[in-house]
């Protein structure tokens, strides 16, 4: 059984069918794809299926659970972390202090432990810094833990929110143009890191790129979105074939 | 009778606010900040034509032009002082500090010159009192004088926005100044007059409120400030006829809270339904709903 | 290496915790030898006790404002309610219970009474963004002062009355008395604030704020104030968490109005004491010493209160001259440009300095908090 399922998913905005019919379904431990020229629905069908909005039509479910129309907070809760186009990172707080609000979830302690130093909250808080820099040294940020997330330079805020997004312990994790504003050598570096994911997190992957260069080289599938319907969905070299998808790229 | 009456009264306290609040809509949608000394104008305005009509006994007409003059060369000052340098800082609360500096710094100044004792401000309206259903319905000089102008300032300004060179430029600030001064807008001077005339509008309201409340302190200009920011939120900030409209409904709804629930929570009455049309309406009665873009 | 690390972090914030609450009994201990040796006017004793009031208010507000990053124009309103229910219950207790306790009692009320109202003005109210939500906090604020002068509450042998229109319609017996009397307030609550009690709920303030900021919760709330979408995609409760700091904030500033309400025979919502007026001064006192530097809220807090009493030999002016030492220091550790100017000035002539305080100035004059 796919880990995600996504039937007829429809969303309009004013009129407009921003998403028409979408339909996708990823395996476990699959790195997909989802591609398409500008403005053709891609960060809205991730917004969808975060629950950022609630689709006119369609059913998402996550692992055989219907998730569909379910708030943000409990999507994630369920199993599914993303990061943002325009880097969304908490600026103001330290790189550990990132990766720890990920973790917020998944090590608890009362606030009156909080406040009153209770022998718990020492011991939470330990097994979270332990956890937070593993995290960490995995996308080697680990030297980098004590700094203002807003210091970091933009390839390594790119990897802290992808550390992030894994610290909330995510079944799927969905990528936004990870490589976006990336020279090569820092894309190629983060493809070895996708990759590096998948396999130690054993991680379900659905990113969205515009970087062909690392979408031909990572994902296995593709489903090819364009003004909000599927042009085309397979494996990735036929995709890329695909006289349709040359032309929606490169226009007639 | 009586509640026409009121309303009418109703209607010409909130031509006063909705005069204030057209100021502070149109820094706010200019300059993105709270102008909180606004109100503070108000009474310089107030105390520039009582110092012309009572003290030196010149016409009223030397003295609304004086004080007309006075707010506006005061409003370009504080902006060019106190807000400008602020401009691009890391948080917009610095600026509505200074704001805040600004204000205490013209009440004390007002304080200094003229002394804590209230004034008492002779009516500069010379209109005769209007006696309608045989003498039952009696509407003041200034509520007539109040309400008029308050129609002639909101087409003014209506045509001034819509149909000038620099009332296009006002609204291409408002939208994005970035792009404005790429299209050539002299970004500075369109915000140095947006204050202009937000503080000369604070002028005329200085002489109504004081014409229909004639007691000048100050801190006369405090609360009729906090209100017309009210009516402009109320309306929803930064729209011009919203801040009409604000200002009006928030007349009307204190002066007829006043009459008919309470003398003493009519504040709290005209607070409460702010609360209340923002918690339905988020962002105004005119205000645009903007999403954030994820 | 990464366990050396997270400890060198985690001693980091607690050193400067401790700084903090060192600073506080230092000064405390400064003041009390002052007063033993004589060399305090009654004047300054006097504003002792508003002093504690102050930091108290500003402390608190810096987690709504700076910790939250929403700004809040109605925290006085909090504070007239805290200080209403605190002299409420000693009015009603005196007497008939330990001083002490009692006292404690109505410390404990009043945070909880005006924490309620920050639930219940909160829930409404936090939907709101920026400038929306300062306006209805300003409302509100006004609101909780009116409507605490049109309250009338009575006690005979038959037990509670109350009323919202005047003291008569309380319909007394005659062994009746008036607790609260509209507009004329609460009358003859005990003084017992001191120095040293408001320096002791300084301290438990700070305690409670410093530890929550460096907890779970406490990054759960700097994570909204950073970025709200990215929060709630990785499962941060929102409304939870708004909620958590406004009413704590609101809570600290119920327990400064109950020591204000002990420190006065005469307790009076007044525009000075409960309106938008004190609101603002105290976000003054907040921005002023920094948006989210706890420590800063309280210096500023001593500097400004103690400013115009300084500038008591200037009488007249003095108010006058408070008003263009505020603009000017806005304008200096604010603007741009005069940034950019002591960043050259400290380029020149300290360029050996290389101080941790340089880099602590940088990131407060990025600005956390509201934007």
């Amino acid at each position: 059984m796919a880990l995600l399922e996504v039937k007829n998913l429809t969303i309009s905005f004013g009129g407009l069918r921003a998403v028409d019919d979408f339909q996708l379904s990823i395996n476990k431990g699959q790195l997909y794809g989802l591609i398409g020229p500008n403005g053709a629905g891609k960060t809205t069908v991730f917004n969808l299926l975060t629950g950022v909005y609630r689709p006119d039509e369609g059913i998402i479910k996550l692992d055989g659970r219907d998730i569909t129309g379910l708030k943000t907070i409990n999507i994630n809760k369920a199993g599914i972390a993303r990061t943002f186009q325009n880097i969304r990172l908490f600026k103001e707080m330290s790189v550990l202090d990132n990766v720890k609000v990920g973790l917020h979830n998944s090590h608890q302690y009362h606030t009156l432990e909080g406040i009153f130093r209770f022998p718990k909250y020492f011991k939470v808080e330990r097994e979270m810094n332990e956890r937070a820099m593993e995290l960490l040294k995995v996308f080697d940020l680990d030297q980098e833990a004590g700094y203002l997330a807003a210091n970091l330079p933009y390839g390594k805020q790119r990897k802290l929110e992808i550390a992030r997004a894994l610290a909330t312990g995510p079944k799927l994790l969905l990528l936004d143009e990870p490589a976006a504003g990336m020279n090569p050598n820092e894309t190629g570096e983060l493809m070895d890191t996708i990759r590096f994911v998948q396999k130690e997190f054993d991680m379900t992957i659905l990113l969205i790129e515009h970087d062909m260069k690392l979408v031909s080289g990572i994902c296995e599938e593709l489903t090819v979105l364009n003004f909000g319907r599927i042009l085309t969905q397979g494996k990735t070299g036929d995709v890329l074939n695909d006289p349709q998808v040359i032309t929606a790229y490169l226009g007639e | 009778m009586s509640f026409i009456s009121y309303l009418i009264n109703g209607v010409s306290l909130g031509s006063v606010y909705a005069i204030i609040a057209l100021g502070y809509t149109m820094v706010y949608g200019i300059a993105k900040m709270l102008n909180f000394a606004h109100g503070d104008v108000i009474m310089v305005g107030g105390f520039a034509v009582f110092t012309i009509v009572s003290t030196y006994g010149l016409p009223p007409i030397l003295g609304i032009v004086v004080a007309v003059v006075v707010c506006t060369i005061l409003g370009m000052v504080i902006e060019r002082v106190a807000y400008k340098p602020l401009r691009n800082a890391a948080s917009p609360l610095a600026v509505l500090i200074t704001a805040i500096g600004v204000s205490y710094l013209l009440q004390n100044a007002a304080l200094l010159i003229f002394g804590a004792n209230t004034k008492s401000f002779t009516s500069i309206v010379s209109v005769p009192p209007l006696k309608l259903a045989e003498g039952k319905l009696n509407i003041s000089g200034e509520t007539i004088v109040t309400i008029i102008s308050g129609i002639i300032i909101m087409i003014c300004l209506t045509l001034f926005v819509n149909k000038t060179k620099a009332g296009q430029a006002m609204l291409a600030v408002s939208e994005d100044k970035g792009a404005a001064q790429l299209m050539g807008i002299n970004v500075n001077g369109t915000i140095a007059l947006t204050f202009a005339i937000g503080s000369a509008l604070a002028a005329v309201a200085g002489m109504l409120l004081c014409s229909a409340y004639p007691s000048l302190t100050p801190y006369t200009g405090a609360m009729p400030g906090i209100k017309a920011f009210v009516a402009a939120v109320f309306g929803g900030i930064g729209s011009i006829p919203g801040a009409m409209i604000g200002g009006i409904l928030l007349g009307i709804i204190e002066i007829l809270g006043k009459a008919y629930i309470s003398s003493q929570m009519a504040d709290a009455i005209v607070f409460a339904v702010l609360i209340i049309v923002l918690l339905v309406r988020p962002t105004g009665i005119l205000g645009k709903n903007i999403q954030e873009k994820v | 290496m990464s366990k050396t690390y997270s400890k060198l972090n985690l001693s980091k914030t607690t050193k400067s915790n401790f700084i903090t609450y060192l600073l506080v009994i230092i000064v405390y201990l400064i003041v009390q030898f002052l007063i033993a040796g004589g060399h305090m006017s009654s004047l300054m004793k006097g504003l002792l006790v508003p002093l504690c009031i102050y930091i108290m208010l500003a402390v608190s507000l810096n987690l709504t404002v700076g910790i939250l990053g929403e700004l809040s124009l109605g925290h006085a309103g909090f504070m007239c309610a805290g200080a209403f229910a605190g002299a409420f219950f000693s009015k009603c207790m005196q007497g008939s219970m330990p001083d002490m306790l009692r006292f404690l009692i109505a410390l404990i009320l009043g945070a909880a009474v005006a924490g309620l109202f920050g639930i219940l003005i909160g829930i409404p109210v936090l939907r709101l963004k920026g400038d929306y939500l300062a306006i209805v906090t300003l409302a509100f604020g006004e609101i909780i002062k009116n409507l605490v002068n049109v309250l009338y509450i009575g006690r005979d042998s038959d037990g509670f009355h109350f009323s919202m229109k005047d003291s008569i319609s309380l319909r007394l017996k005659e062994d009746g008395e008036i607790i609260i009397n509209g507009a004329q307030g609460i009358t003859g609550t005990p003084h017992d604030a001191s120095f040293t009690i408001g320096v002791l709920l300084i301290l438990i303030s700070l305690f409670v704020i410093q530890n929550l900021v460096n907890s779970r919760d406490g990054r759960a709330i700097m994570s909204i104030r950073d970025n709200r979408i990215a929060a709630e995609s990785i499962g941060i409760n929102i409304t939870k968490y708004k909620l958590m700091a406004f009413s704590i904030s609101a809570a600290i500033a119920g327990v400064a109005g109950v020591l204000y309400a002990h420190n006065l025979s005469t307790l009076t919502a007044l525009p000075k004491n409960f309106g938008y007026n004190m609101s603002i001064m105290i976000l003054v006192y907040v921005v002023l010493g920094g948006i989210g530097n706890i420590r800063g809220s309280i210096i500023s807090a001593v500097i400004l209160t103690l400013l115009p009493e300084l500038l008591r030999g200037l009488s007249d002016y003095r108010m006058l001259i408070y008003a263009i030492v505020l603009i000017a220091m806005m304008l200096l550790n604010w603007s741009p440009k005069a940034i950019e100017w002591k960043e050259r000035i400290r380029e020149t002539y300290f360029s050996g300095w290389k101080s941790g305080k340089g880099d602590s100035a940088k990131t407060a004059a990025k600005g956390k908090g509201v934007r």
